[in-house]
């Protein structure tokens, strides 16, 4: 099977964009993915689009519909907060499977403002506030709070990733926010689901990322200089566990896909310069520091701690700012995080550059559940 | 005034007796599951399940208190995660407690209490039997 890598990739600067349409912002990071790689549309095999909004609107050729309509097989997903990963993955499959030498992956979305999720209506009356909240904030911060029992995490603990995330989104352009956070702002923030308050949830925005991903064979042939390879592609969903059909486990989840990712790459935990991880609020961050093996079980309070997670720490993590302040365009995400990665891998990541940065992992979740993670490594 | 309806079909209110909550056993394997169900997602069993009668009576494993939810929610409130003594774990609101984090503790004990649905009412104007869960 050829070694997959990433010739071109690109993100839009995420934010809010009311009166664009979501293949109109999908294009835009096509184009952009296209140009970074020195391609055209037309030298595309396939495109695999991620969104979650219109998942049964035909957004990848809607695109194409945009930007060029060379007939190409078009393959749309739908994943929630994994959506991106998974295009990303398909495409990855279809050169490792031997179909393809270069292909396309976007991902967008367009959010509205506002709680995401809720306990559904179903027949009868809504269930929302009565058995519980199907929040998101609240359904994460449930999880948090099991760390909590498990370790005495603290409040302070959690609002202290959020303070991170945001001092490092400062050094993003592409960032929706460029502000600092200090910690109390954090904690005096608007509580919405205790531990997390506004602060500590995801910005919903719009935004869009692309990728354009070539075998080996087509990465010789147009140069190695800015290709970044693919080490690993590894995916799971929720195995059994005890409480996951009542209290969503992102934990076991994540350590499934972590596992397969490290084999694949033949590599461990200490080998990853820089992690893009799904902190979609502050409360997931700090469980997924554990998940993917960056430390032992019960160390992750520590890692925030003592800054070893922060830019020019010993592994840092979401130094684009992550979801917490770059924002998540939930479809997007998936695509936004290799991004970065990439961007540093290649040594063009500006103030925030992970100095040395020769190994980068990338992690999304989606509730339901689907893990994606993807461990990229530099070429030359 | 008839009589309420239940907010989840495994709440079951019989002719004669208390309200309670019904759950699916695995023979197999044991796992305990919320609704009818013939497969086992553990062990993969079919047709190996066996109705049971869920415990009134859990310790608290995981909480938040909700301070923002969805417009007309009356907040804050605590959305609690029970696990039922014997098997089993159910999400619900923790009533009768202060929404306070320092008077909440990790796995106190609860106990799964039933009432009408916070005033709650269907399109035909009929009200529901919820469950909520209290300190003991």
């Amino acid at each position: 099977m050829s070694n997959v890598y990433v010739m071109g990739v690109d993100m839009i600067k995420f934010g809010r964009f009311p009166d664009r349409s979501v293949p109109n912002i999908g294009a835009e990071a096509a184009l952009m993915a296209l140009d970074d790689a020195g391609l055209g549309i037309q030298d595309m095999q396939a495109l695999y689009c991620g969104n979650l909004g219109q998942a049964s609107g035909m957004v990848g050729q809607r695109i194409l519909q945009e930007i060029g309509q060379t007939g190409m097989p078009v393959v749309n997903v739908a994943n929630a907060c994994a959506t991106g990963a998974t295009a990303f993955r398909e495409a990855w499959m279809s050169i490792k499977a031997g179909m393809y030498d270069v292909v396309l992956a976007v991902g967008v979305e367009q959010m509205g403002k506002g709680l995401l999720g809720g306990a559904g209506t179903g027949d009868g009356i809504p269930k929302e506030g009565l058995l519980g909240s199907g929040t998101m904030p609240c359904v994460f911060a449930e999880a948090g709070m099991e760390h909590a029992k498990e370790y005495g995490t603290t409040f302070e603990q959690f609002a202290k990733i959020s303070v991170k995330n945001h001092h490092h989104s400062t050094m993003n352009p592409k960032a929706m926010y460029q502000i600092e956070t200090p910690l109390d702002d954090v904690m005096n923030a608007e509580m919405i689901s205790y531990p997390n308050t506004k602060l500590m949830c995801s910005v919903n925005v719009d935004g869009s990322a692309a990728a354009v991903l070539v075998s080996e064979k087509k990465a010789k042939e147009l140069g190695m200089a800015r290709a970044v390879k693919v080490r690993a592609s590894a995916m799971a969903s929720d195995p059994y566990t005890d409480r996951d059909l009542v209290m969503p486990d992102v934990n076991a989840c994540t350590r499934l896909a972590a596992k397969d990712a490290y084999e694949q790459a033949g590599i461990g935990p200490e080998d990853v310069n820089l992690v893009e991880l799904h902190d979609c609020f502050a409360t997931a961050e700090m469980l997924h520091y554990e998940n993917l093996g960056l430390c032992k079980d019960g160390e992750a309070g520590k890692m925030i701690d003592e800054g070893h997670v922060e830019l020019g720490g010993k592994v840092p993590v979401n130094v684009s700012g992550g979801l917490l302040s770059k924002g998540h365009p939930l479809g997007a995400t998936g695509i936004a995080n290799i991004y970065e990665i990439c961007t540093h891998l290649r040594g063009e990541a500006g103030k925030r550059q992970v100095e040395g940065a020769k190994i980068g992992m990338t992690h999304v979740i989606g509730l339901g559940t689907a893990c994606g993670i993807h461990i990229l490594e530099k070429t030359s | 005034m008839s009589k309420p309806l239940p907010v989840v079909d495994y709440l079951k209110i019989p002719e004669k007796g208390e309200p309670y909550l019904e759950g699916y056993r695995c023979k197999k394997c044991n796992a305990t599951y919320l609704g009818e169900r013939n497969v086992c997602s553990k062990c993969f069993a079919r047709d190996e399940m066996e109705v049971i009668r869920l415990s009134d009576k859990g310790t608290l494993h995981s909480f938040a208190i909700v301070y923002r939810s969805f417009p007309g929610i009356d907040v804050p409130y605590v959305s609690a995660i029970v696990d039922l003594e014997g098997g089993g774990t159910i999400k619900g609101n923790l009533i009768n407690i202060e929404p306070d984090p320092d008077k909440i503790e990790f796995s106190m004990p609860v106990k799964v209490i039933f009432g009408d649905a916070l005033g709650r009412k269907d399109k035909e104007g009929n009200s529901y039997l919820s469950y909520f869960f209290e300190p003991i």
